[in-house]
Parts: structure tokens; C-alpha cells; sequence
């Protein structure tokens, strides 16, 4: 066994040696032997086998040499200098960033690159008259690090929202800090006639600093409890702006007046850890995203043919009906359309979730969303982008929903009781005192309002899912925000995808059935036959038979090779007269046909066939299991042929559906739901996209995350698809957390309430209760939700 | 004591400036990422290397 100096793939028999190292294919010599000759050999010593195995794929880029085209992707425009931001999803190490910073070298026109690994894209700046977008994205190309550049990438999204957090944060951690030393000397009450003399000093200079962390840190909850109210929802802003907006009027007149130094502390303190909490909560995948729909699959610009046969780029949006396109090996097909020349083998996968590519000829009727697998394709557009077959998915108004909008998180929730208690307390409390004395009844009044301020409580959630969250992405499990396990929390049906989600297309193995099964030498011959083959089955047939052969070269003389496309081969190996292929290649009867089979025929004589099976992912049925409380279906696109096996699988009573289109997918999600269920969708190809969107938890599931799924709540790596039941536990137990964090912020409360009634709450007593609160709970819930995921075995 | 309005006047004034300075840092994208950098600032001596031993041969 050797392993690949380039891109450390285990391999065996052929291999492409230089200077004594050993290379798995032409392909990863190519791009050692580039590097080496630009003085980046350095990659190889950053970290062993760093590369990644490039995939030929000719005239990929052609449509950037379309200056129209190429102004949409550009950051910057100038005469001398153009600046790009490609999205390279290949990006994993230290040798990725290191010679991806050093393109300089690869090419005089390109002046500088800079890598953002989190989000894995490279911002290049390049001099347009020495080199053009097409030729950077090709020397990117010949280093196998594609960049991915689609259709979404056209519209610009604007700065992020988490700067802005951040200096609202930073001005109250600036304001917190100044202001607690000023407020230090006078809670000692000390009385030295220089303190009494300079305290005007210390409050207005506490007041100047308050001032932007009300008006500008604090401003979300204010504009949030506005929109709440306008709606009519108590929400968990409400009683935080009241807080904070008692804390700050009450403060500015005690300054105002003389009548004592405020609770400035307090109220900056309490604004730095309520934006603590946003900050821990907004956990972000920078390189993944769940807003994805059919655009950021589709290619930019096809190769389009003008009526003189002429070839040109045409951006996929300006496709009319009736135009000619040319589709290129491995390239997706952005509108329906009927095939005009070429042999088609088309990959759905994308689309149904089928995993085999089908033959068509020429007269048949393509889909958007197919992959062609082969030699080029004209094919002329039967429909625009928008309203072809898959496309029209996206005009459903599900995509428009947002999920969180009418669910009411759990603080939200308990929000609405605790406003209402504690204006009555307030209340009945002020009402009390005035009948001694209007000035206490007020301070008391104020004084409950300041410190019932749900502090402690609006951290519980952000902390305790927060936490779960960032346990679960270290464990491959990606959740989109922590609303998400909320409603994870409170599911009662589970629904699966079958190809790609249950099953692993990396599993499936053929079979020989019928006959007496085949002998060494049969497979020997066999394999001489197939290996000339370029078709995915055949070479699917051939790496299997390898394994089992052992075999790594061609051993018999071929004679009178044959390939009829779409149907089988032929050929003479070693004297024997071997044809392979379908059913109707052979003569066969029909009711053979059915299935993905490879028949095999020797002299004349009929064998038997391959099947091609799926296989389940390892530890299904337990996972089945695991879940047994709750109801499981399964939807899928493909045909009822594995009805039995899956029957044993799933429990009795599951509902088993199969010939799904896509929008069957996402009614059969609408119809649960109007019986009250809680549903949640696991799938993986854009044929699910509505289901994901429709159910309450749309989950996806990827061989590989950084390769592209479907909007979605969650993605989950197929390796952890083991990890579902204990997700949902966590999820679960996350929930009991927050609600076990609310009695004892409760409590804290209490204590709290039992100062401010009796008119005893001093700034000290304020500025000692509030952060002992908020910390002791953010440290509650944080420990707990840990020992919970270690004790579910998912932990760091 | 007036001593006091200029001890707490510069001691604002220090920690204005620092603050200034993290604001800066903020706007021109320096908390953008903070992975790469971290990352970057390792690779100088490996590209030294290569290019003194390149000088090596040549002479």
C-alpha cells in the first residue's frame, strides 16, 4: 500500500513516481511538478500530504473570458487592478493558506492574495492587463483548488451583522469598567471632605459614560420590546428595557438632584452581559451556509451557440427558449431542455436523489439539476431557468416563511408571566408605602422594576443552547441557530429521505445473481472487457472486481472492443466472446430490465447479471430503534424495489412512501403538520429542499459539509448520523437546563424584591446582586450542558 | 487635592485612546478573522528558507 505524496490517497499497483516519491495519478505529479518549479515546495513541508486530487475538466472557466460576466463577480474595477473574492471550498490547512498567499508566484499578473480560511475564500487582486479572471481561476484550477463561482455569488451580501454587535459590546465593557472604579470610592461612604467636595466629579463623568451604552449598546432591546408590543407580545425585551430605562432615568435624577451616585454600574454591567450572551449565542459556521437555494448550485454562464454554430458564453439568467447550449462533462444543466446531439448520461442525484446517471438519446427530454457524465451535449432550452421542473420548487411560499416567526422561544414565553408579576408587585408594593410616603412609594417602585430586571434569566437560554450548539459542531452536527434546538426539543414525527440519507451511495457494491455464480476466470475475463469501458457502471464493475481480483492490469490480449453507447460492450478476451450490458443489448425479456443490472453473456452463453445495491448506512436499524418514541416515515423518489428490507427496518405502522416528487415531499410535511405533529425532515439533495423547508426541523445530511446542501436548519456529517437520537436528547435535556436556570434566576429575583420593597436596595447592594446573578447562572446552565453532552458521549 | 481633575482626566484620556485604537481595529476588518493570521504569521521563516537555499545553489 502506498500513499499518494500529493494527496495522501491510499493506493495501489500503477503509480507516477518523481525524484522518489510516489504519486497516485498523472494528475497529482502535474501539480507537484508546478509547485516545484514556482518555489513552492514549501507546501509539502507545512504539513504531509496536504494536496488534493485535481479532477480534470476542460473548458470549465471558458465563460469568465465574458467581460459582462466577469464585472458582476469583481469587488473592484480599475484599469491596472482588479479585485475578486473566489470561493475556494477546498481549503482545509496551513499548506492550503500558505500557497494560496504565495500566487505571486505562480503568475506576474496576480499581485496579491489573501486567504480567510474560516470563511475558505481567497480575496486575489490581479493586474487585468497581464492576466484576466479566466486564466487565475485555471492556475487556481491546475493546484486543484477550484474556485466554486455560481449564480448566488452575483448578488453581493452586505457587511456582517457582527461587527456591529461588537462594538456595541465593546463600548459597554468600556463603559462597565471606567465606570465601576468611579463608582468605587463612594461606596465605601467614607466622609473625607475631598471625596464629598469631587463627587459631582465621579457621577457626571458616570452619567457622560452611560450615556452610549443606553442609547446606542442597548438599542436592539428597545427596538425589539417596540416590536413586540406593537404586536402585543410580551417578549423578554420588555421587562429588560424597562429595566435598564428605570436604571437610567432614576440614576440621572438621583445625579441631577444631589439625591445620591445612581446605579450607573448596574446598568452598564447589565447591558455588557446581556450582549455577552448575543455574542456566545451567535454562533456562526462562516463556511457554511443554510440559506442555500437552487441558485448557488447553478453555474453562472453556459457555452452557448449562436445561430452560426459559432460558441460563446451566455449568462444562465439571459437563456431563452429555443436557445442551443453546450453541456461539458460534469457540468449541471440549468434549464429543461431536449437533447440534440451527444450521448447523455445524466446524474439526477441532485435532483431525485437517485443515485444511478441515465442514458438519453437524442429527442429525449432533459431536466435542470442533471449532471452530464461524459463527452459534450448540445441541447436546446425548452424553458427558462426559473420555471423549469426543479426551479418551480423555489416559487412555493414555504421558502418565504420564516420558521422562528410566531414561536415564541421559551424566555418569551416565560417573559409574558414574569412582566405581568412583577408590575403587580410593583404596584401593590408602591401602593403600599404611599400611604407612609410618597418619595419611598416611588423609590420603591423604581427600585423593584431595577432590580426584577430578567437579567439572569435572558442569559439562561443563550448560554445553556449557546453551549449545546458549539458541543454539537465540534462533534460534526451543525445547527443553524439556537432556536433550532427549541424546537428539536418538542418533536413527534420523524421523516427520512431514503437514497443519500439512509443510504450511503459510497456502500453500494454489485451482486451476482442468478445462474451458478461466476468463477475466477470468468471475472478475470470480465474485467479485461470492462476496464476499457468509461461508463460509471463499468467502472464501478471494474473497481469492485479489482478488489477481488486482486488485479491491477489488463492480463489477456482484447480483440474486435465494441462500446454501443447505452446499451453494452463487447469483445474477444483471450479466445472467449464476452458482451456485457443491459437487458435489451442481450436479447433478454423485459421484466429482467427493471433495476440497475449488468448483464454478462460469454460464448454465447447467458450468466446472469450484477445488481447494484444500496446499501444502509452502518447502524441504521439501532438508530431506528434509539427513536422509538417517536412516529417515523420515509418519502422517497425512487421506486418501491427495497419496499421489504426497509419494512423490517423501520417499526410497524411507519408510513412508507415512495415515487415522491419533490412536491409531494413537502404536502406530505404540510399534511402531518395540520395533525399537530412536529416534524422533523432528514434529507440530502435538492429534491427535499421543500420538505427541509416545510417541516419544523429540516435537517440535511452531507458525505462531506463543505460540499453543498440544501436550505436547511441543520446539516448534519454523514459520519455522525449515528449521533441523531442523542442531538434530540441533548436538545431535550438543554431545555430542562434552562427551565432548572429559571427557578434559581427566580429565586435571585426574590432575594432581589425583598430589598427593593423595603426600601433598602442601595447602588452597593444593586451592583453586588445583579452580576452575582447573571454569573452564577451563566455558570450553571454552561456546566450542566456539558456533563449532559458528555454523558450522551458528545463532547469535545 | 485639585490634582484629582487631572490624574482622573488622563486616565480617561489613556483609556479613550486604547479604545479609539480597538474601534480602528474593528472598522478595517481585523476581527473579520482570526483564525488565518494566526495562522500566516508562521510561514515567513519556511519561505526564507527556501529562497536561501535557492541562492545556494546558484552561487
Amino acid at each position: 500500500m502506498n500513499h499518494c505524496e500529493h494527496c495522501g490517497i491510499e493506493f495501489e499497483g500503477k503509480s507516477y513516481s518523481k525524484e522518489e516519491k510516489l504519486f497516485c495519478c498523472n494528475g497529482c505529479l502535474t501539480v507537484y511538478e508546478i509547485l516545484h518549479d514556482h518555489d513552492l515546495a514549501a507546501y509539502y513541508k507545512l504539513n504531509s500530504r496536504p494536496g488534493i486530487k485535481p479532477q480534470e475538466q476542460e473548458g470549465k472557466y471558458a465563460f469568465l473570458a465574458e467581460k459582462s460576466i466577469v464585472s458582476t463577480l469583481l469587488e473592484f474595477e480599475s484599469e491596472e487592478m482588479n479585485v475578486v473574492n473566489l470561493y475556494i471550498p477546498s481549503i482545509h490547512c496551513s499548506s492550503c493558506i500558505w500557497v494560496l498567499e504565495n500566487l505571486q508566484k505562480m503568475h506576474q499578473g496576480i499581485l496579491v492574495s489573501q486567504v480567510n480560511f474560516p470563511k475558505k475564500t481567497t480575496r486575489i487582486t490581479y493586474n487585468p492587463e497581464k492576466i484576466d479572471l479566466k486564466t487565475v481561476a485555471e492556475v487556481l484550477s491546475n493546484l486543484a483548488y477550484d474556485p466554486y463561482i455560481s449564480l448566488d455569488d452575483q448578488v453581493k451580501g452586505e457587511q456582517s451583522f457582527s461587527r456591529r454587535l461588537l462594538y456595541q459590546v465593546s463600548i459597554a465593557a468600556f463603559a462597565f469598567g471606567n465606570v465601576m472604579l468611579l463608582s468605587f470610592p463612594e461606596y465605601f461612604q467614607v466622609d473625607e471632605y475631598w471625596l464629598d467636595k469631587y463627587k459631582f466629579v465621579f457621577r457626571y463623568l458616570m452619567l457622560f459614560m452611560s450615556l452610549p451604552v443606553v442609547f446606542y449598546s442597548a438599542q436592539d432591546y428597545f427596538k425589539s420590546a417596540y416590536s413586540g408590543l406593537k404586536h402585543k407580545i410580551l417578549n423578554i425585551d420588555v421587562p429588560i428595557s424597562l429595566g435598564i430605562l428605570v436604571l437610567f432615568i432614576r440614576s440621572v435624577i438621583e445625579v441631577v438632584f444631589d439625591l445620591g451616585s445612581g446605579f450607573f454600574d448596574s446598568l452598564t454591567g447589565l447591558v455588557f452581559f446581556l450582549l455577552l450572551g448575543k455574542v456566545f449565542q451567535q454562533k456562526t459556521y462562516d463556511y457554511l451556509s443554510f440559506e442555500r437555494d437552487y441558485k448557488s448550485y447553478f453555474p453562472i454562464a453556459v457555452c452557448f451557440l449562436d445561430k452560426d454554430g459559432k460558441e460563446g458564453s451566455k449568462p444562465v439568467s439571459e437563456l431563452k427558449i429555443g436557445d442551443r447550449i453546450i453541456i461539458r462533462n460534469e457540468e449541471l444543466l440549468p434549464a429543461d431542455g431536449v437533447l440534440i446531439k451527444g450521448d447523455a448520461l445524466i446524474d439526477y442525484s441532485f435532483v431525485t436523489g437517485e443515485s444511478l446517471p441515465v442514458n438519453k438519446s437524442s429527442g429525449d427530454k432533459l431536466f435542470a439539476g442533471g449532471k452530464q457524465k461524459g463527452r459534450a451535449l448540445t441541447v436546446e432550452v425548452t424553458s427558462s431557468v426559473d420555471n423549469s421542473y426543479l426551479t418551480r420548487l423555489w416559487s412555493n411560499d414555504v421558502f418565504d416563511k420564516s420558521k422562528t416567526k410566531g414561536i415564541k422561544g421559551i424566555t418569551d414565553r416565560i417573559a409574558q408571566r414574569f412582566t405581568i408579576a412583577v408590575l403587580t408587585i410593583a404596584f401593590l408594593g408602591g401602593l403600599y408605602w404611599a400611604f407612609y410616603d410618597w418619595e419611598i412609594a416611588i423609590n420603591v417602585v423604581s427600585a423593584v422594576l431595577i432590580i426584577a430586571c430578567p437579567c439572569a434569566l435572558a442569559l439562561s437560554a443563550p448560554f445553556a443552547l449557546g453551549n449545546s450548539l458549539r458541543i454539537l459542531g465540534t462533534q460534526g452536527i451543525y445547527l443553524k441557530n439556537t432556536n433550532v434546538l427549541e424546537r428539536l426539543s418538542g418533536l413527534s414525527y420523524i421523516v427520512f429521505d431514503k437514497t443519500g440519507t439512509i443510504t450511503s451511495s459510497d456502500h453500494n457494491s454489485f451482486r451476482f445473481s442468478e445462474g451458478r455464480g461466476l468463477n475466477a476466470d470468468e471475472q478475470w475475463l470480465i474485467y479485461n472487457l470492462i476496464r476499457e469501458s468509461n461508463h460509471p457502471l463499468s467502472r464501478k464493475l471494474k473497481s469492485q472486481l479489482e478488489d477481488q481480483l486482486e488485479a491491477t492490469q489488463a492480463t489477456f490480449e482484447l480483440l474486435d472492443f465494441a462500446e454501443h453507447v447505452g446499451l453494452g460492450l463487447e469483445g474477444r478476451v483471450n479466445g472467449h466472446f464476452v458482451r456485457i450490458g443491459s437487458a435489451q443489448y442481450l436479447g433478454l425479456d423485459a421484466h429482467k430490465a427493471k433495476g440497475s443490472k449488468v448483464h454478462i453473456e460469454i460464448d454465447g452463453t447467458y450468466l446472469g447479471f450484477f445488481v447494484l445495491r444500496n446499501s444502509f448506512r452502518d447502524g441504521l436499524s439501532q438508530l431506528i430503534k434509539d427513536l422509538k418514541d417517536y412516529k417515523i416515515g420515509l418519502i422517497s423518489g425512487d421506486g418501491p424495489s427495497e419496499k421489504y428490507t426497509l419494512k423490517k427496518i423501520f417499526p410497524k405502522g411507519s408510513d412508507l412512501k415512495f415515487k415522491q416528487s419533490p412536491e409531494d415531499k413537502l404536502h406530505f410535511i404540510k399534511k402531518l403538520q395540520l395533525k399537530e405533529e412536529h416534524v422533523m425532515m432528514m434529507g440530502d439533495g435538492l429534491n427535499d429542499a421543500g420538505a427541509l423547508a416545510q417541516a419544523d426541523v429540516g435537517m440535511a445530511i452531507s458525505e462531506d459539509v463543505n460540499v453543498f446542501s440544501p436550505a436547511c436548519d441543520g446539516i448534519i456529517s454523514a459520519k455522525k448520523f449515528n449521533l441523531l437520537p442523542n442531538m434530540i436528547v441533548l436538545a431535550k435535556k438543554s431545555m430542562q437546563t434552562v427551565r432548572w436556570s429559571f427557578v434559581l434566576s427566580l429565586t435571585y429575583n426574590s432575594i432581589g424584591l425583598a430589598f427593593a420593597l423595603s426600601n433598602n436596595l442601595t447602588p452597593v447592594v444593586a451592583a453586588i446582586l445583579m452580576p452575582l446573578s447573571s454569573i452564577s447562572v451563566v455558570f450553571f446552565v454552561t456546566v450542566l450542558t456539558s456533563y449532559f453532552s458528555k454523558s450522551l458521549k458528545i463532547n469535545r | 487635592m485639585e490634582v484629582i481633575y487631572i490624574t482622573i482626566g488622563v486616565s480617561i484620556l489613556v483609556a479613550l485612546i486604547f479604545f479609539f485604537f480597538f474601534l480602528k481595529s474593528v472598522r478595517t476588518g481585523q476581527y473579520d478573522d482570526t483564525h488565518t493570521p494566526a495562522v500566516r504569521i508562521l510561514f515567513d521563516d519556511e519561505l526564507v528558507k527556501d529562497e536561501t537555499s535557492k541562492t545556494k545553489i546558484q552561487s
